[in-house]
């Protein structure tokens, strides 16, 4: 596997909501173009971490964050523009968010907002990043019309491509296949494995197979604290290196 | 392109502000009504005025060449009196309407009741007035054989017809905040829709209920023209409810065009202003704590 | 087969048939029924009499010229055009005011207030300003416009005084608009790298603006309908301008206004034939009715084209 050098490096983080203590100091480096799944149960702290790197764990009330994440070698705190920061990130949630506007003007949102203006080349990322999210030939011909209409499982998939639209390099995944029916999500993570040459992934999961499909490396959080990380070879093996990783994998627990 | 960017990323700052600033503004104007009603009346406020005499005397008679009074008892009692006889009215039907608005009635007539009863919130206080004025007057003297009809009946009618709106929406959504759990449970035990609203719905909601209650008071006691169209124009304390009086709100009304700027007469209407902010002050408070405490349960 | 001389002597062991007791209950339920719908009707059926009977005793007057013409002879004659024209300045004025600071009120409490108690003290402002009585808002703008901000009994200081008073209702309703909008949308549009006035503008307030402009045209209505808060701020009882002209009145000018021509023709002119104030009175209620009805069909309307 090639590491082509730390894309997000994080460092002793801590996160705590009012009393409740969500991440309890963490560290772990994730490399460029990997795809790195993130396992656990719930309330492990999977979300938190996520909302962490793009920042937005910021518009939680009474929350509070320690220690260091690094993207691309620079704290997260310190850039010069959080937009630009969430800009570089693309996140997908559970649970599929059409925004109440056009399918063309939902994925053409972001770049919009970031000043682009012109017609011919909103009309190209639109059409490059449904094709990406596997949902052009479905909607090509209703670009005008509401994106709250769309199923569920094509709404995750605008979700995708809105996520794509800034083209981001750093694509995070929150559970994506709750909402969504198998056949979507076989889809879409075909798209993931084509996108990984283009960004680094990071898939949270609680289908513990679907991490095994997919991923070069696994982390498994449980509790807000980081029991394991290591390549997929070892973390699905019969002897990963912390007894409670087997535990959950095979399902003993969870 | 670029231009266009850095002037949002500049202006974003501006909007912002512009956004708390206007969000303070409420608070800005409250304290701003308070301070220049006060304003106008404190010099004798603080130099001349007779506070016991202010409050225990019913003698207005401050343009009294010779012997000028400014008792308000009899003002305080026509507030009163009005106020008292509209919430006798409003109260009773008002819930009895919320009750049905909200758990005897079909949806279609929801709609259509609660669009009657947004549109009875709509007549301009002018108005009602009138028609205390013209149709309540010929029915009161025509009915009590009275020698005439702007009295405490009249202007109690028409303030709980104009209260019974409020009445209605703000207990409406006091009965529609108890959880739908509490009347299935009641049905499951065999009460019927009745009882589940006399034994269930009505202790669950008295909170929301007694707000409503409130907040029709403070909207009675603060109405002007329809009382000083409707009650007649007597400085007196009430008898009868045949009797015509004065409210608090209809003295300013009537009397701040002919006082003199900044004479003594002027500056006690102020002061009866700043009693009426006063009230309704701590009326509207008393209502939006017991709201309040209904939500931290 | 048990034959039914058969059965044992406790008959009615059916759970379904109706007892006494449930005889009485349904009886008291109907009753209860119709107590309350009687109540309710009592509020709704003086209503439709008033109105018609208003109606009826206006008709002599209801014309197209009554609106546009001028009061004449002491206002014992003639139409009401100087007071409708007054009205509709002050409306639109005071509104020209009061519905940006409401809703950039409303977008602070919804999309940018934490919660602590600044915010709840904004909070009860916004309850306290909106109990304040008529008259006191009247004595406000004297003290504050008339007086202190020199403005001088004026349109400028009763359409302000007007503004105040209409800004608690439009910072409410557009509060609700605003809290309707899912919180999903907003988070869409951080995650992507939007800042929070780029959210609210392209996806919050657009999403909310049939609520807001069912607030501000409620706002509208009650402004038109309002005598007190004008009576001694700017509106007279009689001004003579040229009919016809919508540019009649200036800023610092005083004008006549429907609510107080209403109440000067029906207690401050002797001899005035009856249907002129019952005919103002129409036009006022007519006014605000019709502007009422118009903000509850929009209401219902943009309902249905709801995008979510």
């Amino acid at each position: 596997m090639d590491h082509a050098g730390k894309k997000i490096e994080i460092s002793n983080l801590k996160v705590t909501y009012g009393q409740k203590e969500a991440i309890k100091g963490i560290s772990l480096d994730i490399y460029a173009n990997e795809i790195l799944s993130v396992i656990g149960p719930a309330q492990s702290g999977k979300t938190t971490l996520l909302r962490v790197i793009n920042r937005t764990i910021e518009f939680v009330p009474g929350v509070k964050v320690e220690g260091t994440v690094k993207v691309d070698g620079e704290n997260v705190m310190d850039v010069k523009s959080v937009y630009q920061l969430r800009r570089k990130i693309g996140m997908v949630f559970p649970l599929p968010v059409g925004l109440p506007l056009s399918i063309y003007e939902n994925v053409a949102f972001a770049p919009r907002t970031a000043g682009i203006r012109q017609r011919d080349q909103l009309d190209e990322i639109v059409e490059r990043c449904l094709r990406q999210a596997a949902l052009w030939d479905e909607v090509k011909d209703r670009l005008d019309s509401l994106g709250t209409r769309l199923s569920g499982g094509q709404q995750q998939r605008l979700t995708i491509a809105r996520a794509l639209s800034h083209s981001p390099e750093i694509l995070c995944l929150d559970e994506f296949s709750i909402a969504v029916d198998p056949v979507t999500t076989m889809r879409i993570e075909d798209v993931l494995k084509e996108l990984r040459s283009e960004m680094t992934i990071i898939l949270v999961t609680n289908l513990v197979q679907q991490a095994r499909r997919l991923a070069d490396r696994t982390a498994f959080l449980l509790n807000g604290e980081l029991i394991e990380i290591d390549s997929n070879e070892v973390i699905f093996s019969r002897s990963p290196a912390n007894k409670m990783t087997y535990d959950y994998v095979m399902g003993n627990f969870g | 392109m670029i231009n266009r960017q850095r002037l949002e990323t500049l202006a974003e700052p501006v909007i912002e502000w512009t956004i708390r600033l206007c969000g303070i503004s409420a608070i800005i104007f409250v304290f701003g009504i308070f301070f220049f009603v006060f304003r106008e009346g404190a010099d004798f406020l603080f130099h001349k005025l007779d506070l016991v005499e202010f409050f225990t005397s019913p003698e207005w008679y401050p343009t009294s060449v010779s012997h000028k009074r400014y008792g308000v008892l009899a003002l305080i009692a026509g507030t009163a009196s009005v106020t008292l006889l509209a919430m006798a009215i409003a109260v009773p039907f008002g819930l009895g309407a919320a009750i049905f608005v909200s758990e005897f009635c079909s949806p279609k007539l929801k709609e259509a009741f609660k669009i009657t009863i947004e549109l009875l919130a709509a007549i301009p206080s002018v108005v009602w007035g009138f028609i205390g004025l013209t149709i309540m007057n010929e029915m009161i003297i025509d009915l009590f054989s009275a020698p005439i009809g702007l009295t405490v009946l009249n202007g109690g009618i028409i303030l709980a017809l104009m209260s019974v709106p409020i009445i209605v929406s703000i207990g409406e959504d006091a009965l529609k905040a108890v959880p739908d759990s509490y009347r299935e449970a009641a049905e499951a035990l065999g009460a019927t829709r009745w009882q589940v609203v006399y034994r269930v719905l009505l202790p669950a909601a008295k909170n929301g209920l007694l707000a409503a209650v409130l907040l029709g008071v403070a909207r009675a006691i603060g109405e002007t023209m329809a009382v000083l169209m409707a009650t007649g124009h007597a400085v007196k304390i009430p008898h009868s409810l045949l009797d015509s009086v004065r409210t608090l709100t209809a003295t300013i009304a009537a009397e701040l065009g002919e006082a003199p700027v900044h004479s003594e007469h002027y500056q006690v209407l102020f002061l009866i202003g700043v009693l009426l902010f006063s009230i309704t002050f701590v009326v509207n408070l008393s209502a939006d704590l017991i709201v309040k405490g209904i939500r931290q349960e | 087969m048990i034959s039914s001389s058969e059965r044992p002597a406790r008959a009615n062991s059916n759970l379904f048939l109706e007892t006494p007791l449930d005889r009485r209950k349904r009886r008291t339920e109907s009753l209860a029924k119709s107590v309350f719908l009687l109540m309710a009707l009592l509020m709704v059926i003086p209503l439709i009499l008033i109105v018609g009977y208003l109606f009826y005793k206006a008709s002599p007057v209801l014309s197209l010229d009554f609106l546009f013409t001028n009061p004449t002879n002491g206002m014992r004659a003639g139409g009401i055009w100087a007071a409708f024209l007054g009205t509709i300045y002050l409306v639109m004025i005071s509104l020209l005011v009061s519905a940006p600071i409401g809703v950039l009120a409303a977008v602070y409490l919804n999309e940018y207030a934490k919660e602590n108690w600044l915010t709840r003290i904004i909070n009860l402002a916004v309850v306290n300003l909106a109990g304040v009585p008529s008259i006191v808002h009247a004595l406000f703008g004297v003290g504050a416009f008339v007086l202190f901000a020199r403005m001088g009994r004026s349109i400028l200081a009763a359409s302000l005084t007007l503004a105040i008073m209409t800004l608690p209702v439009i910072i409410a309703a557009t509060k609700e608009a605003l809290g309707a909008v899912p919180m999903a949308f907003r988070e869409a549009c951080w995650n992507v790298g939007a800042t929070r006035w780029q959210t609210i503008r392209r996806i919050v307030l657009p999403n909310s603006i049939s609520g807001i402009l069912t607030g501000i045209i409620l706002q509208v209505s009650r402004a038109a309908g309002e005598t007190a808060p004008i009576m001694f701020t700017g509106a007279v009882f009689y001004k003579a301008i040229s009919e016809g002209d919508i540019f009649a009145y200036g800023l610092f000018d005083q004008c006549m206004a429907l609510s107080m021509h209403l109440f000067t023709i029906s207690t401050q002119v002797p001899g005035v034939p009856e249907a002129l104030p019952y005919g103002t009175a129409v036009v006022l209620l007519g006014t605000v009715l019709l502007v009422n009805t118009f903000s509850i069909v929009l209401r219902i309307y943009l309902r249905f084209r709801k995008k979510w």
